[in-house]
């Protein structure tokens, strides 16, 4: 069974909990004695309605002030697919735990109150499922029971969504009428909106195509830890475990280790089901060179001929996440790359991105919480790296305070898939 | 002509096994690569007895350089403590013990005085001292974020300070595979490596890798007792009130903990496919199945994690 990671998002209110609950309580994911604990506390409170959020929200102030605070992560299952749902905060001053649901999705859950329509936070939503690369994007427009499932309204969000995404180059987003509370379009269809004809969400959810063609992607295997076993029938032994972030790695394949540039084959690959002669992106594997070199952890075999970028300075998009501190010019950081961490100088802030208008702010001395930004930044040793755009496990990096150890940055190597900041 | 046909249940599809086990040792490898002694958390349960089959292959063909530690409440089922000795003494690494019974005849702390003698919150003062004495900078638990819905809300690499709290509303940002390990002296980090497991995931894989498992996961005629609507096992550590009939019943555990608070469930189910279709086919929740501490209240789990449990 496939899985499929989906980062839900919407502004406060756009009742994201109650669909996350929809789902799971329509897929009939939820036991029994937690639904009966959720109920009593609903009737407890003498809700009008059995209160479908009290299922997701996980933390005491969450349930007593009816938001949701930090990523909370569901698991169900349909017989078709496997689901891992990170359910992330509406609220602005919670954006950095909602990138942190939206970092590793691989399609967006993107909410809108049907009554309000375009907010603020759907764009910052739209703007952030953009910039982390998230490939696939599905639009509710919830509470359709509240505009009496006009058509009208529908379109108008819709329309003004899409014009936003064409701004940001996300293409093929689905739309979807429904009412999270009533359940139309949600798992099952509904005869409230006849205008209406797409399926319903789950459908979608479980059809999507969220797989790779990795053919024509060169190798990535940045190394996590070097396998020295000090036993004596794995005399010599040396294995370069790994998690595989691009492309297929094959017995026998010529290999570049970076940053060093030295060359060489790949003898052997160990899987976690053993040996075997290839393994492709996202498998954890540990291989073997027909050369002996010193290879250690924060190195990257990668594929000879398509080589990374190897650099002490680059350009990247950086989402600023500390509510203590701001980003400025000339401050240093810890920084952690694929396996490796070095020391960062943030050499230029170049400008903040306006989200509404997706242009630079001019003159902008600093960034603060869930601010956008675009930095120069050089390292104390070279990264191994790719353009986000290009690769999502080789383009990002964090930024930690050396002081607190707080991660205070989410960055992205390159330039964001809109926009124009590359003459800046 | 309409003969009964036998439909035998089909088991679900294991596809996505793979994808979670790769994740799993991808953590498991960091953890051990940037943090100097990290520890290995191991209650003889199915989640830790996953966990540390996937440490074993992040690290093979090398061994596990990571002592396993196991926090004894001395009310143990005999079948884990024997499953644990072995499995020990087979990968040939270290066992480090944190023991209750001891720290209570220590006076470090004071037998539980809840009914039923449950020394489940007597575990978090004894696993702290255990990580502060053995210097662990992180220690690996096989928590699963579908088991309760603060756990849902918990970090791969949470972050504890020096009381061994953990602040869930100002949690570290964990962004793609990147984790942030960066600790002060005394402060430490409890990384888990299978949280986005579900536990049919478990059990599908348990029977996919073809895992032992302590007999007491399986259907078993016992004596049990029934409290707060739970079957609870009759044993050294825990005897039936007034009024509470004793009865043999063909159980088996769906959790295992300290005896005094993990009850049984019904059953009859005695290989991994036969468990499978039953949990597969589930109305209730492990924890509500079986486990009489996360009963307490709407917020148990996230008040005893605040304090530095598991």
């Amino acid at each position: 069974m496939e899985l499929l990671r989906i980062a839900t998002a919407g502004s406060v209110d756009d009742g994201k909990s109650t669909l996350i609950g929809r789902l799971l309580y329509d897929s009939k994911a939820i036991y029994d004695d937690v639904l009966d604990a959720a109920e009593a506390v609903s009737s407890r409170k003498s809700d009008e309605y059995f209160n479908l959020a009290l299922l997701t929200d996980g933390l005491r102030a969450e349930r007593e002030q009816g938001i949701t605070i930090d990523v909370a992560y569901r698991y169900f299952a349909t017989p078709k697919r496997k689901f891992i749902l990170a359910d992330t905060p509406g609220h602005v001053q919670y954006t950095r735990n909602m990138v942190t649901g939206a970092s590793t999705a691989d399609m967006a859950l993107i909410i809108i109150d049907a009554r309000n329509g375009v907010v603020e936070q759907s764009r910052r939503h739209a703007v952030i499922a953009s910039l982390l690369g998230i490939r696939h994007i599905a639009v509710c427009v919830n509470k359709m029971d509240l505009v009496d499932y006009d058509y009208g309204r529908f379109a108008a969000i819709r329309d003004e969504f899409q014009k936003l995404l064409n701004g940001l180059n996300v293409e093929g987003a689905r739309y979807f009428p429904i009412s999270a509370l009533e359940g139309d379009n949600v798992v099952t269809g509904s005869d409230t909106m006849p205008w209406y004809n797409g399926g319903p969400l789950l459908s979608f959810l479980e059809d999507i195509d969220a797989s790779e063609d990795l053919i024509d992607r060169p190798l990535r295997l940045p190394v996590q830890y070097v396998v020295r076993p000090l036993r004596h029938e794995y005399h010599d032994y040396r294995s370069y475990a790994g998690t595989v972030a691009d492309g297929i790695v094959r017995v026998g394949q010529g290999v570049e280790i970076l940053p060093s540039g030295k060359t060489s084959q790949i003898a052997a690959i160990e899987t976690p089901d053993g040996e075997a002669q290839e393994a492709p992106s996202k498998t954890a594997v540990s291989v073997r060179l027909v050369d002996d070199f010193d290879v250690s952890r924060g190195d990257m075999i990668s594929a000879i001929g398509s080589s990374p970028r190897t650099t002490q300075t680059f350009d990247a998009t950086v989402c600023w996440m500390s509510d203590t501190t701001e980003l400025r010019q000339g401050a240093m950081f810890r920084i952690k790359h694929t396996t490796r961490t070095a020391k960062a100088m943030i050499t230029g802030l170049d400008c903040q991105i306006d989200i509404n208008t997706l242009s630079p702010v001019p003159g902008c001395a600093s960034l603060t919480l869930n601010d956008i930004g675009r930095v120069s930044i050089r390292t104390s040793t070279p990264l191994v790296c790719d353009d986000y755009v290009y690769n999502r496990t080789t383009g990002s990096f964090i930024l930690i305070d050396e002081s607190t150890n707080e991660t205070v940055a989410a960055g992205m190597i390159g330039s964001p898939n809109f926009g124009d900041f590359d003459s800046l | 002509m309409n003969a009964t046909v036998a439909v035998t249940p089909s088991l679900p599809d294991t596809g996505q096994l793979n994808a979670l086990e790769s994740e799993s040792i991808h953590i498991i490898r960091e953890g051990i690569a940037e943090f100097d002694r990290p520890g290995i958390l191991f209650s003889g349960g199915k989640d830790s007895i996953v966990m540390l089959h996937l440490a074993v292959k992040a690290m093979a063909p090398a061994r596990l350089p990571v002592p396993v530690v196991h926090i004894d409440t001395g009310h143990n089922f005999p079948e884990v403590l024997e499953y644990r000795d072995r499995i020990v003494k087979e990968l040939g690494i270290e066992l480090v013990l944190g023991s209750v019974p001891d720290a209570i005849a220590a006076g470090r702390i004071a037998e539980s005085s809840e009914r039923g003698g449950s020394r489940n919150r007597l575990q978090t003062p004894v696993l702290l001292d255990t990580i502060r004495n053995n210097n662990f900078g992180a220690v690996y638990g096989g928590a699963r974020r579908d088991e309760e819905r603060s756990r849902a809300k918990e970090r791969v690499y949470s972050f504890r300070d020096e009381f061994g709290q953990w602040d869930p509303k100002n949690q570290r940002p964990e962004l793609w595979n990147l984790f942030n390990g960066f600790i002060h002296p005394g402060q430490h980090i409890r990384v888990f490596p299978i949280s986005n497991w579900t536990e049919l995931d478990i059990w599908q894989y348990i029977a996919d890798q073809n895992l032992e498992l302590p007999s007491i996961y399986f259907a078993h005629e016992r004596e049990v007792f029934e409290r707060d609507g739970m079957l609870m096992a009759v044993s050294d550590f825990l005897k039936p009130g007034q009024g509470e009939k004793v009865s043999t019943q063909s159980v088996r555990f769906r959790t295992v903990g300290d005896m005094t608070i993990t009850a049984a469930v019904p059953s009859t189910a005695t290989t991994l496919d036969q468990v499978i279709t039953e949990i597969a086919a589930t109305r209730t929740s492990e924890r509500g199945a079986s486990r009489a501490d996360d009963r307490t209240s709407e917020a148990a789990m996230e008040d005893r994690k605040r304090e530095g449990y598991f």
